[in-house]
């Protein structure tokens, strides 16, 4: 099972790197997580592999019957508050995704989007920022 | 749209905890047996016992709507062509207004979609599919089941000459496969769901015999609850379940009857309780036993899509394609809807009507321009969408079928792709088919793949599901993948209530808003589900027929 799991990785990973490459340069191999939260560590890795769902690989976001806004030269971005309350919360056609994330986990891809794709708010959030928010936003909508 | 993933249900056992809560205490003793199976067998066990007393509630629907009252020739604008919005315009048209709906896409149906060979999908982010099944194949992208006791779809059905044929939820000899559960080696489900009943009737039995249960049942009831434990059970005449005549009966054999000489048949040793328990399986039975799940189930001969091709074909002219709602505005004269015509560049209308019946979805209606109450704005943003993802592959052989004798049914896995569903038609007639190569819904999985190219979520599909089928490795030909959060026009798959959200937003969402009001799976107690689409939508025109009426 293990190997299998590596080979099925080993060849996402290759292909990723083939079908990918053009739209950003640096892209996290994409995975599966295990259990109920997402194993993912690290905001690159996160954002590869859960934000890029909706937000894209390159951060800009889709439009359809409504949108997943950019993330790129977002200024929503420059308040840590609205991110998390996001993540944590929801909005629009976004889901509670940071429910199924660690704090640090949160903190991590928190901090990544904004200081990435464009963004430049160096205000880190630290895991215990993410406890807080947690509190006030995990329970609502 | 039905869509369950049996390992994230947490939210439907406790609806059946409810219902069995509260239900009139009327037979106690009855309910301390329910209470004692749950504890020793689980909660599945204890949901069929309850429903087989007939405790769970069938859909309300009670036959075609009848709007009586002339509406005086008023309008009414549609949006979404989806099942609700459908509904709701062949039966306000029928009742004497004038319809018309709104549809994003250039097809009629919403998640009522069946992909077919030479169907192109691009989905959000730009990636396009073009699927290239053989002729008849298909994948059913949102729902594909229909349970019994679904009456208003299958009336409509009925009224509208979709053909349905039965869909196999359970099939015996279908596998349970946990990556670590008996080295990796599926299992029949014949053999785990007869050994775990078998264990857990020995177990109740010995309880029962040793006196633990007297105080719960009377002496009169317990020598019944023994046979039937030895009947139901399998069990041998000591209330043992063992290798015999007695399990084979519900087991199967280690070799089979025949025919001539040699023909005895020989019984198989069963899997004992301890590595049923510690393996897990036992969590796969539950698809089977719960009242959404039941025997009998349907599909749409040719695919699930056939049902909003019907509709639609109630609806001659009245549905205007590649139309992007852009906005709604209402005030005490009637309703305005801003929209896009997608065919001619984006070019900007609007429709003016003196009614809305809006079944867009709540992630496209929560981000447009909508002059509603403040209660009904919060409902609309209180909602989530699940996450789910589908993955259609094809076989040049029907290898399921004829190594494996596997017709129709699902087997489940606790790996990535949840499930592998075998298809429920042209049993038995060689050629190629097309599995439901991977069924995943919430949890990491589902963003996981869905932020995955369609290629990936294919070569995954094939790895993973390769652990149970081997042969997918010599005979895969094609496959289409559909992740929900990618589909333009809903993204996202249905909504996600809980019963906080729910206690607190629900009924604002189903009110009428002025000249507004909202239909759809997710303005119902069957999310998911095509019933709750259409029964969404027939609440929601007859409230407003009465309000027209006395206007």
């Amino acid at each position: 099972m293990r190997a299998n799991l590596s080979a099925a990785l080993l060849c996402a990973a290759v292909l990723s790197c083939g079908s990918v490459l053009a739209q950003d340069p640096s892209p996290a191999p994409p995975s599966l997580s295990q259990g109920r939260g997402f194993d993912e560590q690290g905001g690159a890795a996160l954002y590869a592999n859960v934000c890029a769902a909706c937000h894209q690989a390159d951060a800009k976001g889709a439009v359809g019957a409504a949108a997943y806004p950019a993330l790129a030269e977002n200024g929503n971005l420059a308040s840590p508050d609205y991110v998390m309350s996001a993540i944590f919360q929801g909005i629009g056609a976004m889901p509670p995704v940071g429910r199924m994330m660690s704090d640090a986990q949160a903190a991590d891809v928190i901090n990544y989007v904004r200081t990435h794709f464009g963004n430049r708010y160096d205000d880190a959030v630290s895991a215990a920022d993410v406890t807080a928010a947690r509190a006030q936003f995990g329970s609502g909508r | 749209m039905e869509m369950r993933d049996l390992f994230t249900r947490p939210i439907r056992a406790t609806r059946g905890l409810r219902r069995m809560t509260m239900e009139p205490s009327r037979a106690l003793s009855r309910r301390d047996l329910f209470a004692l199976i749950g504890a020793s067998a689980g909660g599945a066990a204890m949901y069929q016992a309850m429903t087989s007393l007939g405790f769970a509630a069938e859909s309300p629907y009670r036959g075609p709507i009848k709007l009586e009252g002339d509406p005086k020739g008023a309008s009414v604008v549609i949006l979404g062509a989806g099942l609700a919005g459908m509904t709701a315009a062949i039966e306000l048209g029928r009742a004497g207004y004038k319809v018309q709906i709104l549809e994003y896409n250039s097809r009629a149906g919403g998640r009522n979609w069946s992909l077919r060979g030479g169907d192109d999908y691009t989905e959000l982010g730009g990636a396009t599919q073009h699927c290239a099944f053989d002729e008849g194949l298909y994948l059913n992208p949102g729902p594909w089941r229909i349970p019994y006791h679904h009456h208003a779809l299958l009336n409509y059905c009925r009224r509208f000459g979709v053909t349905l044929e039965p869909f196999i939820q359970l099939n015996h000899n279908a596998y349970l496969h946990g990556a670590k559960a008996f080295g990796g080696k599926p299992q029949r489900i014949r053999e785990v769901k007869a050994d775990f009943e078998g264990g857990i009737a020995e177990l109740l039995a010995k309880a029962t015999r040793q006196g633990a249960l007297d105080e719960a049942v009377s002496r009169e009831d317990k020598e019944i609850l023994l046979v039937a434990l030895r009947v139901h059970g399998g069990l041998d005449e000591d209330f043992r379940y063992k290798a015999g005549d007695e399990s084979a009966e519900f087991r199967g054999y280690a070799r089979d009857p025949g025919g001539g000489l040699g023909a005895e048949p020989v019984n198989g040793e069963p899997i004992g309780m301890h590595d049923i328990l510690t393996s897990r399986l036992w969590r796969g039975l539950q698809s089977f036993l719960s009242y959404d799940f039941q025997t009998t189930m349907f599909q749409p001969v040719g695919g699930m899509g056939r049902i909003g091709e019907a509709f639609a074909r109630q609806l001659p002219n009245a549905i205007r394609y590649g139309a992007k709602v852009t906005g709604i505005r209402q005030d005490e004269h009637g309703v305005a809807v801003a929209f896009e015509d997608i065919n001619r560049g984006g070019a900007v209308e609007e429709v003016k009507a003196d009614w809305c019946v809006c079944a867009l979805p709540l992630t496209i209606l929560s981000q447009l321009p909508l002059n509603v109450s403040a209660p009904m704005k919060a409902a609309i943003d209180a909602v989530p969408y699940s996450s789910s993802v589908k993955i259609g592959l094809q076989f040049r052989r029907r290898f399921w079928e004829e190594d494996e004798h596997i017709f129709g049914g699902i087997s489940y896995t606790d790996l990535p792709i949840r499930q592998i569903s075998y298809p429920s038609t042209g049993y038995n007639s060689g050629g190629k088919g097309v599995l439901l190569g991977a069924y995943v819904w919430n949890g990491p999985n589902a963003y996981e793949l869905t932020a995955m190219s369609p290629d990936e979520r294919i070569k995954l599909a094939l790895e993973y599901g390769a652990q149970i089928h081997p042969q997918y490795r010599a005979e895969f030909e094609t496959g289409v993948s559909v992740a929900w959060h990618r589909v333009p026009f809903i993204l996202g798959c249905a909504g996600d209530w809980t019963e906080a959200t729910r206690a607190e937003h629900y009924d604002n969402l189903c009110q009428i808003d002025r000249r507004i009001v909202l239909a759809g799976e997710h303005a119902s107690y069957i999310p998911a589900w095509q019933e709750g689409a259409i029964l969404s939508a027939l609440d929601a025109i007859a409230r407003l027929h009465k309000r027209v009426l006395a206007a």
